[in-house]
């Protein structure tokens, strides 16, 4: 079975593991999991890395998730790779503002295991 | 037309909303029913306090409060790791139980979780210390409690528009 290479971005290194350990506990494995802990240094990884995978915190210092979002699309990076965003902000303003941003799904915190199964599972496995 | 809360002021303080919200968070991110308490927090010396700032329609703050015992339960539920000091990895679980809890007490009334941002959290760690807010529009300030562990969450509005 392939490897899902996934890549986590959350200021937060405690909702990094919790998400982590949401995606094994969805069924995702064997996964590989790279980290950042902001936007800038999401985008390095993502210039040195492949991945199938991105899940993004929106609400984090020096550049937040949307905007990580945007400098993915903009700079060709991880091009057909799907983006989930996981975030307190809930309203439909802000899933619109994502959606709009190249984002395919989104889980608000806090979150269940069985909900991240149900948005990202049918994402990695159409990709 | 603009949107404001003036109008709903009765629905943005109640008080229901900040007890659904900390039953949510806890019972999704830590598995733990966790319960109003009618007495204050339990005091320790050492103390943990995060906050997370609202700002637009309502401008104010969340608050969570713990001595550390409490603090480093409720990290070690949300991590599987065990605690004997308030770390780095307890302060960021503690603020990011705080973020939780902002963005689920907005997200109980649509024009408030549209129109509010949160900040990013801050954390404080210490002994004898309080926080002080002059004359704030509402404030609810509730004590839960999870086992023997108890907690402080306030939520402060210093405006509403």
């Amino acid at each position: 079975m392939r490897e899902i290479r996934t890549l986590i971005v959350d200021d937060s290194s405690v909702m990094r593991k919790i998400v982590e350990r949401s995606l094994r506990q969805a069924g995702l494995d064997p996964l590989v999991v790279y980290e950042a802990g902001s936007g800038t240094e999401g985008l390095d990884q993502l210039k040195a890395k492949q991945v199938d995978l991105i899940l993004s915190d929106i609400n984090m210092p020096s550049m937040d998730g949307l905007e990580f979002l945007r400098q993915i699309r903009a700079q060709n990076l991880a091009p057909g790779v799907p983006v989930v965003m996981i975030t307190t902000e809930s309203s439909e303003e802000h899933v619109k503002q994502a959606i709009l941003a190249g984002a395919q799904g989104y889980i608000r915190k806090p979150f269940t295991a069985e909900q991240v199964k149900e948005r990202v599972l049918p994402l990695v496995d159409a990709a | 037309m603009a949107v404001s809360l003036r109008e709903s002021v009765q629905l943005v303080s109640d008080p229901r909303n900040l007890d659904a919200s900390v039953e949510e968070v806890f019972q999704l991110m830590l598995g733990v029913n966790c319960l109003r308490d009618s007495g204050p927090a339990i005091i320790e010396p050492e103390s943990v306090t995060a906050v997370v700032g609202f700002g637009g329609l309502l401008s104010g703050a969340c608050l969570f409060k713990s001595g550390s015992s409490a603090a480093m339960k409720i990290a070690a539920h949300m991590t599987g790791m065990e605690f004997e000091e308030l770390d780095d990895t307890v302060k960021d679980a503690i603020g990011e139980i705080c973020n939780m809890l902002a963005g689920a007490w907005k997200g109980k009334v649509p024009d408030l979780a549209a129109n509010c941002g949160l900040s990013v959290p801050a954390v404080i760690t210490g002994r004898d210390y309080n926080l002080h807010v002059q004359a704030p529009e509402f404030k609810l300030n509730h004590t839960y409690r999870f086992g023997e562990a108890t907690f402080e969450v306030t939520i402060i509005c210093d405006g509403l528009q």
